[in-house]
């Protein structure tokens, strides 16, 4: 899960990582509100939205008198920023970060991240800050340096120094990034975040060591015992369709084609697509039913899949293993009733009691195409949605 | 032979009394089994499927000489799940358990580190040897014995593979579904290195996906070490990137762990992928004949 920058530094803070004072914003007046109680010399009107690149797409203003915040708001707020995080549609900004300016002197980069490699949680830091890290590693990696952490002391103070002066962090701010290293880990630790990332670390002219932007993502598998930030959630901030699906335990992704499919077990799901794709097709969803493929479920996944206009046909890829196939079937059957499915239907079968699910789906009456193989249904229903 | 479980390995089920763990009881029982007992923390001394149930792992291992565990705990107990059969000094423990926080299973690792238990999973369908003894979810029917090992981070591509194997005459040695969890106990390398030591596995059939590097690993390991041929699948061509697809462990993120990447290092180091899922089974067999292996590996 993720959450908006503002929410991420209202959790540093609380862990006394350090963050600029910095207030959320709906809306114009508020913004203004926020600059006010700031009082700064210079405020940085920031676009809250799920996706990195923002400054780039002029989702980030310097303001340097109300007036300015109050131009710079009015712009902002309501606009669809694309970056290259958003995909061509871009996201609407619908909150904004009022901040405090700081006198920056230089830029660093401080990440924690899942090593798997290792199943260790690494921190990984760099001089060069405002970069992404990805193009630091591509251009430069000598300039990344690693920590890895044991779950068991967590991140020693060694291991922050050492990361510090690797980086060159001013000698005299050294003892403050060090506790901004330690800082950061026990928030990744105790909030169960599956990224931690600030790009850019800053020192300032004052020897202060700040977050300028976070980036926490969180474990979903751990929000039962992260209830408050399970609060943090932002609906807007996702596919309407993915959050429907979630509802019903299913697994489902938008993609851009015009093939539904609806398959059991999420290896399975991705392999669908890529023969979709290998017959030169174009899935519209990934979408894991699960183990248990009832009645119930597969009538809510076809009605999500049916929520994407350019859904054309549906390919339902069933490996019915402990789940019997004649079950499926009578299930497929039922939700396609209930639905009034117009669209082509074909299913492939395979597993217990495979002949008889074959034989239900054959004397339903329905316009529902059987296949023999998963090859074979992913050729016929390219040939149908032509 | 066959590798990790054979006819001898006694099972102990861990949350045996929850219903998804007792369905699954009933059914490696009627494969075949051997189920000598269960745990659920406060149901100790009662029995369910005339199985005796016990407060402890411990306790169920001193009463019943069990040598291996299967978990179906919930995901906030499946972590301590794990380390109490670690502690129990059980062989195996096979975790079927989805959704563990990913740093509870970071934990998990470094108790683990040095200690005697073989950890597999979590997130897996279990691990199979046909006709002797089947640990996990999968549908044992679909299976023949035979000399191919199968290993994969996909439970229902596992059932695929095997099923088109089976049908085409090729029998399994053993079945082992490592997970599809970022953090997991036995991975791809695990694996291989058992099927390579095993007399009765002749050829491999190693099924990734998107996300890690565990298949480039294991790749360069084959090409250093393996003396048996191996072929491949990857799921998720079409996956885009930053987009978890369902398993855990299952990302593209920062460029990093896509399907050609790993499809291009496993071809460069001998390893022959599929191209579609519906051609694994004939990929391997087609190796076969070219290694002079398929007339050992048909099942007669």
């Amino acid at each position: 899960m993720n959450i908006h920058e503002y929410q991420g530094k209202e959790i540093l803070r609380d862990f006394g990582v350090s963050v600029p004072t910095g207030y959320v914003a709906y809306t114009v007046d508020e913004a203004v509100e926020a600059a006010e109680k700031l009082g700064s010399d210079v405020t940085v009107v920031k676009a809250q939205i799920h996706a990195g690149g923002r400054g780039k797409a002029g989702g980030v203003k310097i303001a340097k008198n109300l007036d300015e915040v109050r131009t710079y708001a009015d712009e902002i707020l309501g606009k669809t920023l694309v970056t290259h995080q958003t995909g061509p549609e871009g996201k609407e900004v619908k909150r904004l970060l009022i901040e405090e300016g700081c006198d920056i002197k230089s830029e660093y980069y401080v990440g924690l991240v899942l090593d798997r490699a290792t199943s260790r949680v690494t921190m990984m830091a760099s001089e060069e800050g405002g970069t992404e890290i990805e193009e630091v590693a591509e251009a430069t990696p000598e300039k990344i340096f690693k920590e890895v952490i044991d779950p068991v002391v967590g991140l020693t103070p060694f291991q922050a120094r050492r990361l510090a002066f690797n980086i060159n962090i001013p000698k005299e701010s050294v003892g403050k990034a060090v506790k901004f290293m330690l800082g950061l880990y026990d928030v990744f630790v105790k909030k169960d975040c599956s990224i931690a990332e600030i790009n850019p670390l800053v020192t300032t002219g004052d020897g202060d060591v700040l977050a300028l932007d976070s980036k926490l993502n969180f474990d979903d598998n751990a929000l039962f015992r992260q209830k408050d930030v399970a609060d943090l959630r932002d609906l807007d901030e996702e596919d309407p369709k993915e959050v429907e699906a979630s509802k019903y335990d299913l697994s489902y992704i938008a993609l851009d084609g015009n093939i539904g499919c609806m398959v059991n077990g999420a290896g399975l799901a991705m392999a669908t697509m890529d023969t979709i794709k290998h017959y030169s097709g174009d899935p519209a969803n990934f979408l894991d039913v699960g183990g248990g493929a009832t009645t119930e479920k597969v009538t809510e996944a076809f009605k999500i899949i049916l929520s994407d206009d350019n859904v054309k046909g549906i390919f339902v890829n069933i490996f019915g293993g402990i789940m019997k196939c004649d079950i499926i079937a009578e299930g497929v059957v039922e939700a396609t009733k209930q639905i009034g499915l117009t669209l082509p239907l074909v299913v492939r079968l395979e597993g217990t009691n495979v002949e008889q699910g074959k034989k239900i789906l054959n004397e339903s009456g329905l316009n529902i195409t059987s296949a023999d193989s998963m090859a074979e249904g992913a050729q016929k229903i390219v040939e149908l949605v032509k | 032979m066959s590798v990790f479980i054979n006819k001898d390995t006694k099972v102990i089920v861990q949350g045996i009394t929850g219903s998804t763990a007792l369905f699954h009881t009933k059914q490696m029982v009627e494969y075949g089994t051997q189920i000598v007992g269960g745990v659920t923390p406060g149901k100790g001394g009662t029995e369910v499927e005339g199985i005796p149930v016990f407060n402890t792992v411990s306790e169920a291992v001193e009463k019943t000489g069990a040598n291996a565990s299967v978990i179906y705990v919930p995901a906030p107990f499946a972590a301590d799940a794990i380390m109490e059969a670690t502690d129990a000094e059980l062989d195996l423990a096979i975790c079927i358990t989805e959704h563990i926080p990913v740093l509870d299973m970071v934990k998990v690792k470094r108790y683990m580190a040095g200690k005697k238990t073989r950890l597999v999973g979590p997130n897996c369908p279990g691990v199979i040897t046909p006709d002797e003894c089947k640990i996990g979810i999968m549908p044992g029917y679909i299976h023949k014995k035979g000399h191919v090992g199968v290993v994969s981070r996909s439970g229902t591509l596992t059932y695929e593979a095997v099923h088109q194997l089976s049908e085409a005459g090729v029998g399994q040695s053993t079945a082992v579904g490592i997970g599809g969890d970022p953090v997991n106990g036995t991975d791809f390398i695990d694996v291989l290195k058992a099927f390579n030591e095993d007399e009765d596995t002749k050829a491999v059939i190693m099924i990734g996906e998107i996300g890690g590097t565990a298949e480039e690993e294991a790749a360069e390991w084959v090409k250093a070490n393996m003396n048996k041929p191996v072929v491949g699948f990857i799921g998720g061509r079409t996956a885009p990137p930053g987009k978890r697809m369902g398993h855990a462990g299952a990302i593209i993120s920062g460029g990093k762990g896509t399907a050609d990447e790993k499809i291009r290092v496993m071809n460069e180091c001998g390893i022959e992928v599929a191209e579609t899922p519906s051609v694994m089974g004939e990929t391997l067999i087609n190796v076969l004949k070219k290694e002079d292996l398929f007339e050992i590996c048909k099942t007669h």
